[in-house]
């Protein structure tokens, strides 16, 4: 298989200025050139990527995984090395950066579409895609500077992803627009990879990166740790650096290793574990942990979000006044829900180890467990239920 | 030459990016393009009382045209200049306002200069033809002369890019860059013959017992040959000297070569520093 994108030793050094001279005088007071330390945001780093590969950049904050996309997109020139991309390259980083407020979405198509590379026929070919795509054909012709933000992201989506480019690199955009959208997205990016294109994600999310890539790189501190299939790199990330055993479930965000939170199961009033809940029913979050050491009265939290993403509520064992005795090995701490009151549909649990003090989370694991709350004799619309009963007045 | 194909293979997102350009510029304006007429409109009046009407400011008699207007004299030198002030303090600009595409998408930067450039000789060229349009009208033929007007406003435009090359680069490291051409640009402006003849300008002066060639040097000035031209074409109606043309095409075609050669050099951290 011939590589896509071959990056060969590749370094990029940024600049940190501790007095920036942006004007002449300052320049010239205090000597020819600003004071600047060289930062390697990445250090001599080499790996190909497969043609008609989805191919995963993962790492911490200021790994230099987003430079790395960069300088794969041109805006960044690498120091040292170089970069080989085959066919045309397009880059999902921002979205609609090139659209002009004053001008229609039309007008913005056609001047984005240019800055991607494509000729006025292509986009002329395309354009009745693209607007299909964004789903705003009303508003094609109003100035974007009256669009909502998710019109406007999806208005640069369409256009970008439409440039038929052979190699496609994206910067967690995705995460934009509704649910809806979200999906049109993901379908498009499952056609470009059943039609062999090749996909360089940047991601925070294990989880995505997992279930989207074929390969991945691990970059940290500017270096590349590992480079392999995506599976093996997340499993060596989660271990390594985020000293996580990758085999409990879930993504870890932070963890410091005194305690360890090790999955969360849902038990319904017969006492048998579900992750099927109906809407007004009993049921007991039960979060196992394993002690590595001894810590005084850590405080356990736990939060539900929905499928949309959004914090549905959240609570913690200190708010209630309860203190917790932990001893090394194996314990758990239940969550006891007499009547579970959120509206039917798909929730995450996130779960957390505090210390005392409640600043420092000892572990916290984002995405600990999915369940699922479906409507019983109790109804409600919105996110949540009162609980209540109808009486009739007398 | 590879810049050149790199601004031929891109030449339609330049043309989408000066017709950006155009469209934004009026945009949420009642004159909208009126406006690019209404300001140098304003500036012959001004020039026309101020150094016409009260400091006598005689215009030569064009030879052969026969021509004496003093705001005909104006016009002919201070439509071109006005190209050269707007599009060097422009492009100056082009980088730092544009910040925001050159942090996420990758194009030829030189565009962003060119397209600004670009945009304002689209509003020079029709200014250019409004003159031409009065011209014929107080009766001076400049129809023949037209071919070469066209030569000077390639070699200008180059000109122009070639200091918008130079400088818009160096003004994202050092914003200074900019006001420095403020400062510089009514110097220019005034060591340039746009609201007097060139005659006004003593041939020798003398200072402290000395004679210096003050005109010889005056006449070093690119933007003197440049402004000459464009004056003896539409004002005299006769052809500029050889000699000044081929000043001009040097300064031009030298400029865009540097600026082109600085702007590489400092287009390597573009995207870090703007």
């Amino acid at each position: 298989m011939t590589a896509a994108v071959i990056v060969d030793h590749v370094s990029k050094r940024y600049r940190l200025y501790h007095e920036r001279n942006q004007s002449l005088k300052a320049s010239l007071l205090r000597g020819r050139r600003a004071r600047y330390e060289d930062f390697m945001a990445l250090d001599d780093v080499s790996f190909e990527i497969k043609e008609g590969t989805t191919f995963g950049l993962i790492g911490e904050n200021g790994s230099g995984k987003s430079t790395m996309l960069k300088c794969m997109a041109r805006i960044l020139r690498p120091d040292g090395g170089s970069i080989t991309t085959r066919g045309k390259v397009s880059a999902l980083l921002e979205l609609g950066a090139g659209f002009h407020p004053e001008l229609s979405g039309r007008e913005n198509v056609y001047l984005n579409g240019a800055i991607l590379g494509l000729s006025r026929r292509e986009i002329d070919a395309l354009f009745d895609e693209i607007v299909d795509f964004s789903g705003i054909e009303q508003f094609i012709d109003a100035p974007v500077k009256n669009y909502s933000s998710g019109m406007y992201v999806r208005l640069g989506f369409a256009v970008a992803i439409n440039v038929d480019p052979a190699v496609l690199l994206i910067d967690e955009v995705l995460a934009v627009g509704d649910q809806e959208f979200q999906n049109k997205c993901t379908d498009k990016i499952n056609q470009f990879r059943s039609e062999g294109r090749t996909i360089v994600v940047v991601s925070h999310s294990l989880s995505s990166v997992g279930d989207l890539c074929d390969e991945a790189a691990l970059i940290e501190h500017g270096h590349l740790v590992k480079v392999g299939p995506a599976s093996e790199t997340i499993d060596h990330y989660l271990s390594e650096i985020l000293s996580i055993d990758p085999a409990t479930l879930g993504i870890a965000r932070r963890s410091t290793g005194e305690i360890k939170l090790q999955g969360v199961e849902l038990i319904s009033v017969n006492g048998a574990a579900s992750d099927v809940v109906e809407l007004g029913e009993s049921v007991t979050f039960r979060f196992h942990y394993d002690v590595k050491e001894s810590v005084e009265s850590p405080v356990f939290g736990m939060s539900l979000t929905s499928s949309e993403g959004a914090l549905v509520t959240g609570t913690n064992s200190k708010d209630q006044g309860l203190l917790t005795k932990v001893s090394l090995g194996l314990g758990y701490v239940d969550l006891v829900v007499p009547r579970l009151l959120v509206a039917k549909g798909r929730y995450h649990v996130t779960g957390t180890i505090y210390d005392s003090t409640q600043k420092t989370p000892i572990h916290e694991v984002g995405n600990l467990h999915t369940f699922e709350v479906v409507a019983g004799a109790l109804r409600t619309s919105g996110i949540t239920s009162l609980g209540g009963v109808w009486r009739a007045g007398a | 030459m590879n810049q050149l194909r790199e601004y031929y293979e891109r030449r339609e997102l330049l043309s989408n990016l000066v017709l950006r350009e155009l469209r934004s510029r009026y945009k949420r304006s009642a004159l909208g393009w009126t406006w690019s007429l209404l300001n140098p409109l304003s500036s012959v009046l001004i020039y026309w009382v101020v150094f016409g009407v009260f400091l006598k400011v005689k215009a030569p008699i064009g030879d052969p045209s026969g021509q004496g207007n003093f705001v005909l004299f104006l016009l002919c030198a201070l439509i071109p200049w006005n190209f050269f002030s707007n599009g060097v303090t422009q492009s100056i600009e082009s980088l730092v306002v544009n910040a925001g595409l050159i942090r996420k998408v990758y194009f030829p930067r030189e565009l962003l200069v060119a397209s600004t450039i670009g945009g304002l000789l689209v509003t020079f060229l029709i200014e250019l033809g409004v003159v031409i349009t009065v011209l014929l009208i107080a009766g001076n033929m400049v129809l023949p002369w037209l071919p070469i007007v066209v030569l000077l406003v390639i070699l200008q435009t180059l000109l122009v890019l070639g200091i918008g090359l130079l400088l818009s680069g160096a003004n994202v490291y050092f914003r200074d860059v900019r006001h420095f051409v403020n400062l510089l640009m009514p110097m220019l402006f005034y060591s340039t013959p746009v609201v007097y003849p060139i005659s006004y300008v003593p041939v020798n002066w003398q200072v402290a017992g000395r004679s210096i060639p003050l005109r010889s040097i005056y006449e070093m000035n690119p933007l003197v040959q440049l402004v000459s031209a464009y004056r003896a074409l539409l004002y005299d109606l006769t052809f500029p000297s050889i000699g000044s043309l081929a000043y001009i095409a040097v300064w031009s075609i030298g400029l865009v070569l540097v600026g082109q050669f600085v702007f590489n050099r400092l287009d390597h951290r573009l995207a870090e520093e703007v």
